[in-house]
């Protein structure tokens, strides 16, 4: 911490006094939230002198001494004219123009919960805070569940763990970022998306296939970004509580406070925990874990939109543990039993982060970053006899400089990335200690011609110890051959080291002997995975009756050119070895969406899979991958009231197709399991603008495989495993929760 | 930890350096008559064909365009002259009719506000 202050104070001493200024942030009441409108005009009564708010809603200008009335005005919006008088800073809510011509009530204009991109040319869905309160529960694996483009899978009969798959690739193929410092990776790779609490996720950014190479190589199938919530915009309080039909219970507080117009500081804490111990469906083993979980966020941001500076430096830690395993297993007395079978799986993370942003006040189209974060992820875990244990420290530097070729239709970003990786892993009676370090630079050139063209090319060197030196290039085009019409497409490749045993953590669910076949590689004897991404994608808005929307239609390939393939095919093993032959997902989705009118909105979509891998036993669709899915969701909400009050509704529908299914006790050769239905439903009731209850069914059909668990009578034979689901093992589950920002 | 600063005193510099440079990054703003999104395109394609203009943006509900250039290489006047040619009248300079003229409809905007 003392390094971090140091740091900032060196930095600030740079600036000098400001001048005699107004500054602000105008913003917009939308529902509970206060929402800050960028591009807002302000500007003073009969002169030229104005501004426009920027992304954050925040504007600073100069003080007129010729007049005292300012004047904001924003397209959509009522346009005030305010008097200023000895005020520094102000805080102003514009009201949406259409509430002129009605007394009591209000309509917000409203923006759409999931915005698909238009203007970038990469591919990207941006989920905001409204979406994400669809979601049932509690963290960011359960927020993608009213979203197409992410399927969510059951990782293994045990843990209830979510696991995402994008394009038809699990999440160790997506680059997973949290306000662009990579997250969930390494050793967090089977946990680590339920490491992070849905209250204070502020957004999501989805980009489908390579996406940028700004933050590095390791993105195969797409990025996720995760933004959390700001001190300086962020509620002064709330609270959120939660309790679910399978036992589980959470509490979510945040605090932000503004300590001035410059420092803020935001206090996070969530708990969560499940202690009823539960076996529906009878086969002796917890249906949900028993589990705590603890996780603090503490962040300071600085920002002085005068000087053009931004600044966070967060610290997180968190402890989470997991008991699952046979019903009645009491880890202190049958912790090296025979005869009865139990897990724990105890996590310890720290996270420390640092980021600098300095946008050049003279010229705005010039900026640099600097990012620097480290993390310890600590786990310990056994699984009846077998171990495993990972330790990983992780640091990350990233600097970054943007600024414009000519003019502002040629932007350019360039910048250094630094990693380390440490990991100490205990595997069974086995030790594996691996060390990753890798320096890479990167230029990354954007051309947008204002109209119907853009371009981002990107390109990427990097040295690793244990991947090679090699380029990473990426490009992305977009064209509007009409307004309404927008075509996508994008080439890109990437690579990795695969961490097989965090990333298939589920094999220790099961009796498999775990086989290596090395070929000299320097990742547990394996060479890299590599692969190249091509996507295609045209997009059509239109509109109908009084509502408007858009056909999506996407196709892309992902073509390995190395890859260590998970081999569950043959009974009683697991094996890990390199790619010979091909592998490939291919992925379409068909998708709709259309809003009736600000009431009612629809969106449907089908995805196709074509995943396959060549095992030594054939080239086979990849197991538990379903070839076929079909998505529906539609969403209702009421006006609201000038208090505030609004009832919402949504109402989910997931079609899952058959999955093939290895051969094992349970399964037959040529298995395939059936293909099923999953409706989910919440209503929400907001009593006030800032006060809401919400209540919601999982799984409303009550869907459940029968047989979770291979073996399950016998859980220290052979046989036993419990990797293989392809459904929900918890039947319908009930929720109800309340949030409150004070 | 010490890498940091170090990172940071090379960094910082920098700045300093490019601010002193802000001959080259002369700011301007004037109004431009115009109404809707596609006059803002057409607006700001026009600034920028002016060699020498870095930044452009017209906002709609003021009708003031912001721009950023470099004196040596685009006068002001020079960007006026390239935005009345595309049909928008300025501050400084009114649009020939015929252009006006041929604007789409939604970007007839009233000619009598300037001036």
């Amino acid at each position: 911490m003392k390094y971090i202050v140091t740091i900032l104070m060196s930095a600030f001493s740079f600036l000098t006094f400001a001048q005699e200024t107004l500054e602000g942030t105008i913003l917009t009441k939308e529902g509970t939230q206060d929402l800050p409108l960028p591009g807002a005009s302000i500007y003073w009564l009969g002169t030229q002198n104005g501004t426009t708010s920027n992304e954050e809603g925040q504007f600073s200008l100069a003080l007129q001494k010729s007049t005292d009335q300012l004047i904001i005005s924003y397209l959509g919006f009522e346009t005030d004219t305010i008097q200023i008088q000895n005020q520094k800073r102000i805080t102003h809510f514009l009201i949406s123009s259409y509430a002129e011509s009605l007394d009591e009530v209000t309509i917000n204009q409203r923006r759409k919960a999931i915005q698909k991109s238009y203007l970038e040319a990469q591919n990207i869905v941006n989920v905001n805070s409204a979406e994400l309160l669809k979601a049932a529960c509690c963290n960011l694996s359960e927020s993608f569940e009213t979203n197409p483009s992410i399927d969510v899978n059951f990782s293994d009969a045990l843990t209830g763990t979510k696991q995402i798959k994008m394009l038809g690739l699990t999440s160790p193929y997506l680059l997973i970022t949290e306000e662009n410092i990579p997250m969930v990776r390494g050793a967090s790779q089977a946990y680590g998306l339920t490491f992070t609490p849905g209250t204070w996720i502020e957004s999501i950014q989805i980009t489908k296939g390579s996406g940028s190479v700004a933050n590095g190589f390791e993105s195969i199938a797409g990025q996720i970004n995760t933004e959390i919530k700001k001190p300086f915009s962020d509620v002064p309080l709330f609270i959120n509580l939660f309790t679910s039909a399978n036992g589980r219970q959470e509490v979510n507080l945040q605090g932000n406070q503004k300590w001035n117009d410059k420092w803020s500081t935001g206090l996070f804490l969530h708990a969560n925990q499940r202690n009823q111990a539960m076996d529906r469906n009878g086969d002796a083993f917890l249906d949900v874990p028993l589990a705590k979980q603890v996780n603090f966020l503490n962040r300071w941001q600085y920002t002085d939109p005068n000087k053009g500076w931004v600044s966070f430096a967060s610290f997180r830690w968190m402890n989470d543990s997991k008991q699952i395993g046979a019903l009645g297993y009491n880890p202190r007395l049958d912790r090296n039993s025979n005869s009865i079978w139990g897990s724990e799986i105890q996590t310890n993370r720290i996270d420390a982060s640092l980021k600098l942003g300095y946008v050049f006040p003279e010229i705005p189209f010039q900026s640099f970053g600097f990012q620097s974060a480290y993390s310890r992820h600590d786990q310990e875990a056994y699984y009846g006899p077998r171990v495993y244990e990972i330790d990983h420290e992780s640091f990350y530097t990233n600097l970054l400089f943007n600024s414009i070729i000519g003019n502002t239709k040629n932007k350019f970003k360039a910048g250094l990335n630094i990693t380390y990786d440490r990991y100490l892993e205990t595997v069974d009676r086995f030790y594996f200690n691996r060390t990753d370090r890798s320096f890479g630079g990167f230029f990354e050139y954007s051309f947008d011609n204002l109209d119907n063209f853009s371009l981002v090319g990107g390109i990427r060197a990097d040295i690793h110890n244990n991947l090679g030196t090699f380029i990473t290039p990426r490009v992305h085009l977009r064209y509007l051959p009409n307004p309404k019409t927008i075509l996508r497409a994008s080439l890109g490749n990437g690579r990795k080291a695969a961490n097989i045993f965090a990333e298939n953590q589920t094999l220790f669910g099961t009796n498999r002997v775990i086989s290596i076949i090395e070929n000299g590689g320097s990742i547990y004897g394996l060479n890299p995975e590599k692969a190249w991404n091509y996507g295609i994608s045209i997009r059509q808005l239109f509109n109908l009756g009084s509502g408007s929307g858009d056909i999506t239609a996407d196709y892309y390939i992902t073509n390995f050119i190395n890859q260590v393939v998970v081999d569950w095919e043959q009974k009683h093993q697991i094996s890990f070895y390199n790619l010979e032959g091909p592998s490939r997902a291919n992925s379409f989705q068909l998708s709709l969406d259309f809003a009736l009118n600000n009431a009612l909105n629809f969106r449907f979509a089908y995805k196709n899979y074509d995943v396959k891998t060549t095992y030594t036993s054939g080239f086979l669709q990849r197991p538990l991958q379903a070839q076929h899915r079909f998505f529906a969701n539609a969403g209702w909400e009421t006006e609201r009231k000038s208090n505030g009050a609004q009832w919402r509704w949504d109402l989910t529908y997931h079609a899952i197709g058959a999955q093939r299914l290895v051969t094992t006790s349970r399964d037959p050769v040529g298995s395939f399991s059936p293909s099923y239905g999953l409706w989910n439903s919440q209503l929400t009731r907001a009593l006030k603008t800032n006060f809401e209850l919400y209540t919601g069914i999982e799984n409303l059909g009550n869907y459940k495989q029968l047989n979770p668990i291979v073996g399950a009578d016998d859980p220290f034979g052979a046989d036993f495993d419990t990797a293989q689901v392809y459904a929900p093992i918890f039947g319908r589950m009930i929720y109800l929760g309340l949030r409150w920002n004070l | 930890m010490k890498k940091l600063i170090i990172v940071l005193m090379i960094a910082l510099p920098l700045g300093a350096i490019a601010q002193e440079k802000t001959n080259k990054n002369t700011k301007a703003s004037f109004e431009v008559s115009g109404n809707c999104e596609m006059c803002k395109k057409r607006i700001e394609k026009a600034a920028f064909s002016v060699k020498g203009v870095k930044l452009a943006s017209w906002d709609i509900p003021t009708n003031i365009i912001s721009v950023i250039h470099d004196p040596n290489k685009a006068t002001v006047e020079s960007i006026h002259d390239a935005i009345a040619r595309v049909g928008h009248d300025t501050s400084l300079v009114k649009a020939e009719t015929e252009v006006y003229d041929k604007l789409p409809m939604c970007c007839l905007y009233d000619r009598d506000k300037i001036q």
